[in-house]
């Protein structure tokens, strides 16, 4: 028997309606977009005032903080970032062997790959999502709890600039240990990479490898992972402490908050890493 | 007496005029309008408001942490809020003292009290830990010293608060409800504490503290703070001595006196 159009098509007025809808919907998403982004620099300014004008004040007490921080967002992920630079290295060298093993050329391009896909592109991006994952929700939790228990007043009562206390710390914590931890995470991946070519049978000599990795280098390697790592800490702290600490907050608020935290961070390093791409393609 | 330093005695601690208080959540609300009130240096005020009435955001914004909706508020000849780092010495001289202390929760109650000295102040480490000492004894809170906030009882959070706010030696104190949640010991200490205060405590050199605090029930401070005002919706109202607070025909006033 043959089926029978049940449905019939919305009129014009309906079809108005939903295009109405979804338009206000879009429109609400970019101005809250626009919102953030205007609430997110305003924030980043405040900071990158309060780090110059309070560079030398309260040292005693915003030093260790630092430290803290530091040791927070660096040297405490180093095992992590050991195991994911064996892992990287694994996955980049696997695939790219497999492939070019087929037309012959796995031993003269070892090297070359690596540089492209783990100096210039991998290993900054995946140290700042993870250290977004471990310290940047933490973050927001943190500040967002300190917001809701009141020690932003607490603070702002004692005279003491809450921005210089939580915020100024977690920037230069976080700016520090992106970069550290990405340095380790190239190492550590070109180390393993061999390593995996090693077991892989790949007819090519450490000398050579090594090579390979130095002639596929330049300085603007160095000068753009520099900034790029940097640029990915301040991101991070900036947004995720923006969300915690910006605007008062209950306690039912912050895991909102941090989801908010982490997509907006994720979005602004991918945004920031096409920008170096096209720094890199036109330098 | 020098004729400056009279001058300065007849400073008022706190002056408002027209002020409206904003809500901390949401400062599109107010919480009181056209407040005109004045507090002289020595006096201890007791302003009394039932619960949610908006006591915490008055005391913040006289406190400088929320700024005026409107009017115009100045602690001891100073307009405020003061944020600059060049006022920042005068700002210093007002002490406030939160609803449940509200301590830095990655912070010993030590290391709350010793916050503000080691942030403003240049004394060597070895005067900050005399002071914080010193402040731990008074306020009998040795004891929990390097305990973190959350293992220590709120009654004793409060007075944590208390000594952290002493610790800079401020001129006038602003306090949050202080006996909100006491015992009776806890109450018959702060009472007297904040007597002591008022006189010159050697804490404070001797120099008598200006004291302002909320309270939702009136009754505890008869006998110890000597001016009277209240919360009575959005309205301000300043009634003066108890006998004037008790000849108040105000409902509010009566329910705050009666408890």
């Amino acid at each position: 028997m043959p089926e029978v159009e049940t449905t019939a098509p919305a009129p014009p007025q309906a079809r108005t309606g939903f295009a109405r809808f979804y338009a206000g919907r879009i429109g609400h998403r970019v101005f809250a977009l626009l919102l953030a982004l205007h609430g997110v620099g305003a924030f980043a300014l405040i900071t990158f005032g309060v780090i110059l004008r309070k560079f030398s004040v309260a040292r005693s007490v915003v030093r260790p903080l630092v430290g803290r921080e530091i040791s927070r967002a660096g040297v405490k992920l180093v095992p992590m970032f050991l195991f994911a630079a064996v892992a990287l290295g694994f996955l980049v060298i696997g695939q790219t062997v497999s492939l070019l093993t087929r037309v012959g050329a796995a031993n003269n391009y070892l090297g070359s790959i690596m540089v492209l896909v783990v100096v210039r592109e991998l290993g900054p991006l995946l140290t700042a999502f993870l250290v977004l994952a471990r310290v940047g929700t933490a973050n927001v939790v943190e500040l967002g709890t300190a917001r809701a228990l009141g020690e932003v007043e607490a603070l702002e009562a004692l005279g003491i600039d809450p921005v210089h206390y939580f915020v100024v710390p977690r920037v230069i914590g976080m700016a520090v240990g992106i970069f550290s931890l990405t340095i380790y995470l190239i190492l550590g991946t070109l180390g393993s990479g061999y390593l995996w070519a090693f077991v892989q049978d790949v007819p090519i000599q450490p000398g050579d490898y090594f090579n390979q990795l130095a002639g596929a280098l330049s300085y603007l390697d160095f000068v753009l992972l520099a900034l790029k790592t940097i640029a990915f800490g301040f991101i991070i702290a900036i947004v995720t402490c923006y969300h915690g600490l910006a605007q008062p907050l209950q306690l039912d608020q912050i895991s909102r908050a941090t989801v908010r935290a982490v997509a907006q961070s994720v979005i602004a390093c991918i945004l920031l890493d096409s920008l170096f791409i096209i720094i890199y393609l036109t330098v | 007496m020098s004729a400056p330093a009279a001058n300065l005695n007849r400073i008022p601690a706190l002056e408002l005029h027209g002020l409206a208080v904003a809500a901390m959540q949401n400062p599109n609300v107010t919480v009181a309008n056209d407040v005109n009130w004045t507090v002289n240096p020595g006096e201890f005020w007791v302003v009394g408001a039932p619960q949610q009435s908006g006591k915490s955001d008055f005391l913040m914004t006289l406190g400088g942490i929320i700024s005026p909706a409107a009017g115009d508020l100045s602690f001891l000849g100073e307009p405020m809020p003061i944020f600059e780092e060049s006022r920042m010495a005068h700002r210093l001289k007002l002490g406030v003292v939160f609803d449940g202390g509200q301590l830095l929760g990655s912070l010993t109650v030590a290391e709350n009290i010793a916050l503000p000295l080691r942030y403003h102040s240049r004394t060597s480490a070895q005067e900050i830990t005399t002071r914080v000492t010193e402040l731990l004894d008074l306020t009998e809170l040795t004891p929990w010293a390097n305990r973190t906030p959350v293992n220590v009882a709120r009654s004793w959070r409060q007075r944590a608060g208390l000594a952290r706010a002493l610790a800079l030696a401020p001129e006038v104190l602003l306090l949050d409800s202080p006996l909100t949640g006491l015992d009776v010991r806890h109450a018959t200490w702060w009472l007297g504490f904040l007597g002591g205060l008022t006189r010159g405590h050697p804490i404070l050199g001797e120099k008598p503290l200006t004291l302002v605090v909320t309270a939702d029930d009136l009754r505890p401070w008869r006998g110890h703070a000597n001016r009277v005002a209240c919360l009575k919706g959005k309205h301000f109202l300043v009634l003066g001595d108890w006998a004037a607070a008790a000849a108040s025909q105000e409902s509010v006033v009566k329910s705050l006196l009666q408890g």
